[in-house]
């Protein structure tokens, strides 16, 4: 049986070219937090035009395509059947790709609908929105096509994920287009908001969580060559997760003009919503118990229990920000880009380059990665700076909130907002050298991945290269 | 919300966390024969699934906050139109917490209150209350240091447009104050007539621009219009608090004293806006604040 991988390796390529991109322009801009004038004094390099870049470049060019690309490959081993409709896959990756290029280009421009995370505007956003339903079909078409008796647990994640994901996509971008670049949700007010931070948050659980936790199924018990855990706790926390992030949105509005029964509810959703993703990261660390020796010689490991590790805590962290109590502290602090870095660095990035490490030999015939030491540093410096990334913004966030909320015995405010802000800078520069050091570990990333692509042999001098596909697969030992 | 968007959502929430509860009821337990099975029989890419149960420590993790849940919904608004056995709003929280301030600060601020702002200003520390009431509430359009910005006056430079009295300033800062300059452009024969009254403004503060070239003519021949101007900023230009129409003569520009600024104001006109803060500031905080603004021309005049 033939597998179809070059759309897979398509995927897999540009998830490291989009992740360099992406990360870099994270540097930059982190860079312009602590000194603004490296924002040239030109529009096309504001921070307003350049955070989101950043945000679409990281999440939907490195995340999606690692997303995507995985998925083709996850579905069709685990339903033992090749990838249905080869062709419209191969218009899923131009497609994506052009979404992408246009995206790079449109942001720095302004064109923008000012909606976080759904920046893009309606051109792009239609193509998003075809590319996704060919995504759906030959997806869903291949799990059909199936030839095992179930459909493996990473397969229903990554279902999820693409359903979801057409249809908060679709609504949150309604739209009327009033020029080729511009137009206006057909939302308002409050509404808006809502609609917004319902995507917003979903975008989180179902693209950044159900996604990836779908990649964490499948290529932690490959790699730590372990069964799952607990079937049974896959299918509790797989329907409680699903059932309930959709109402979390509403914390995003504490204190907002957003009626207060939606915030209670978006609250109390969100602590329920504790348990369900927890149940990813025990089944995950779980399936790693007896495999533990492998955490001396594997780095691939490495990553994969420590996305675990911040996986836990992120989803420990957002209940606990959406408290009211405690949201009136973090809202619109540093904090919050502390939490979210803790899941998107943490676990997003670290699972995401783990897989890799697991997928690309295998789509291209080696044997394995071109350098391991090279591996184990990376793992190092993406540790590293994630911990100095997210420490520093704790602690500048909740510096931040304390400094709003002191008063003095007149009533007014203790410190003025820019009196404030000047006590930031230090955390500014020290974020930007924990992400700086994240960014160097993509680099190392992309300099294995090109000599793993190009060298013959692997830096120990061994024959690094397979011969084909199925012989890869019984060198390997799989089947 | 009327009554059946009400019901639609609390039956929803109601299943969504009864449904979780059943999902964990329905698998808390195993058969004996399904637990002496070890794995799941599946095998998906070489991968098994293990049958193991569900860990308890988990299991009432998650029942703990569906608990949680159930009795913050009993107490707090979220069930639709069901308010919640406290009675608690965001806003109410909000008017408890201004009101808590209020009381805690009312007495300082009315022993200040019964001083007239000329003797007020002598004290320190009354200046510093007032110039964190300034900070928190006017600096972002007059400016950390309260010089101002184009379209923003200067608060210290003893030029008011409205009245530089105590009483005047006070109005100023709780009704607000609307500028209005009218736009005199067609009024003033096109382009032509537009610079022509712009040298005319401007010489009345710098009598030395009528020796440049041909500024003397625009200046003559501006001269029979001004009488339109002399409406609101009177026969010499001096202005007129009463309007808020500034002093044309002071060489002291809100939006900028070169020619092709003055044009643009008298061909699009200005709007000034200064909104009123009764809403928002106690009559007691704005004397203090009136107090520390008439302190800051004050200073200026020692210079």
């Amino acid at each position: 049986m033939q597998y179809h991988y070059r759309v897979v390796r398509q995927f897999a390529v540009m998830t490291i070219v989009w992740g360099l991109v992406g990360m870099f322009v994270g540097v930059w801009i982190a860079a312009q937090m602590a000194w603004p004038v490296l924002n040239f004094d030109l529009p096309w390099t504001s921070f307003g035009r350049l955070r989101p870049l950043h945000t679409n470049a990281v999440i939907f060019a490195f995340g999606g395509s690692a997303l995507i690309g995985s998925s083709y490959y996850v579905v069709q081993r685990t339903c033992e059947t090749p990838l249905a409709f080869p062709r419209l896959a191969a218009f899923t990756f131009w497609g994506w790709t052009a979404a992408i290029v246009l995206a790079a280009i449109s942001l720095p421009l302004g064109a923008t609908t000012a909606k976080e995370y759904a920046e893009l505007e309606w051109p792009i956003n239609i193509l998003i929105a075809v590319v996704w339903i060919a995504y759906a079909v030959v997806f869903f078409t291949t799990i059909a096509r199936r030839r095992t008796s179930h459909i493996y647990v990473a397969n229903w994640f990554y279902g999820a994920f693409i359903l979801t994901i057409a249809l908060l996509h679709v609504v949150n971008n309604l739209a009327i287009p009033v020029s080729m670049w511009k137009s206006y949700s057909v939302f308002s007010g409050t509404v808006d908001a809502m609609v917004q931070w319902w995507y917003g948050h979903n975008a989180v659980g179902f693209f950044l969580t159900a996604g990836f936790l779908a990649m964490m199924y499948y290529f932690v018990p490959v790699q730590a060559q372990r069964p799952i855990y607990s079937y049974r706790l896959s299918i509790v926390h797989f329907w409680a997760l699903i059932a309930i992030y959709m109402w979390a949105g509403p914390h995003h509005l504490h204190y907002s003009s957003l009626p207060d029964w939606t915030q209670s509810l978006g609250m109390v959703f969100s602590i329920v919503l504790l348990a369900p993703s927890w149940g990813g990261m025990i089944n995950g660390v779980m399936t790693l118990s007896g495999a533990w020796d492998k955490l001396r010689t594997d780095p691939i490991i490495r990553f994969m229990i420590v996305a675990l590790a911040f996986y836990g805590m992120a989803t420990f962290e957002g209940p606990m920000m959406s408290i009211k109590t405690v949201n009136a502290l973090s809202h619109n602090t540093d904090w919050t880009v502390g939490h979210v870095h803790a899941g998107a660095l943490g676990w997003v990035a670290m699972i995401t380059m783990g897989c890799m490490y697991v997928l690309i030999p295998r789509i291209f015939n080696r044997r394995a990665m071109y350098s391991t030491g090279w591996i184990f540093a990376h793992f190092w410096l993406s540790t590293v700076g994630t911990v100095l990334y997210i420490a520093s913004m704790w602690i500048s966030g909740l510096m931040q909130g304390l400094m709003w909320r002191a008063v003095n015995t007149d009533g007014t405010l203790a410190y003025s907002f820019i009196q404030e802000m000047e006590y930031r800078f230090p955390y500014y520069v020290v974020r930007l050298i924990g992400g700086t050091i994240f960014f160097l570990g993509m680099v190392l990333m992309a300099w294995n991945v090109w000599k793993t692509l190009r060298e013959t042999h692997d830096d120990q001098g061994a024959d690094n290269v397979l011969m084909a596909t199925d012989d890869a697969d019984a060198a390997r030992g799989g089947r | 919300m009327s009554q059946l968007w009400s019901v639609y959502i609390i039956v929803l929430v109601v299943l969504n966390l009864v449904g979780c509860a059943v999902l964990l009821f329905w698998n808390s337990r195993m058969s004996a024969e399904e637990a002496q099975r070890e794995t799941t029989g599946h095998s998906f890419d070489g991968i098994e699934e293990l049958n193991k149960p569900l860990p308890r420590w988990w299991l009432w993790l998650f029942v703990g906050t569906l608990l949680f849940s159930a009795a913050y919904l009993a107490l707090y608004p979220g069930l639709g139109n069901y308010a919640g056995m406290l009675g608690w709003t965001s806003s109410g929280q909000w008017q408890k917490e201004v009101d808590f301030v209020d009381r805690q600060t009312a007495p300082l601020f009315a022993e200040y209150a019964k001083v007239p702002v000329e003797e007020l200003v002598q004290y320190d520390e009354v200046l510093e209350v007032g110039a964190r009431l300034y900070m928190q509430n006017c600096a972002m359009c007059h400016g950390a240091d309260a010089r101002g910005a184009r379209g923003y006056p200067n608060l210290t430079d003893g030029a008011w447009q409205w009245g530089g009295s105590p009483e005047a300033i006070r109005v100023s800062i709780s009704e607000g104050r609307r500028a209005n300059m009218m736009a005199f452009g067609p009024m003033l024969g096109g382009e032509d007539g537009i610079v022509d009254m712009a040298w005319y403004v401007a010489a009345l503060s710098r009598p030395e621009l009528a020796e440049r070239d041909g500024v003397a003519e625009r200046i003559e021949r501006a001269a029979p219009r001004f009488a339109m101007c002399t409406a609101c900023h009177g026969a010499e230009g001096r202005g007129n608090p009463q309007f808020g129409a500034p002093d044309l003569t002071d060489g002291n520009w809100l939006y900028g004293g070169r020619i092709e600024d003055i044009a643009q104001t008298l061909r699009d006109g200005r709007f000034g806006h200064m909104p009123g803060h009764a809403g928002l500031l106690s009559p007691e905080r704005i004397h203090v604040l009136t107090a520390y603004i008439f302190s800051l021309s004050l200073q200026d005049e020692d210079d």
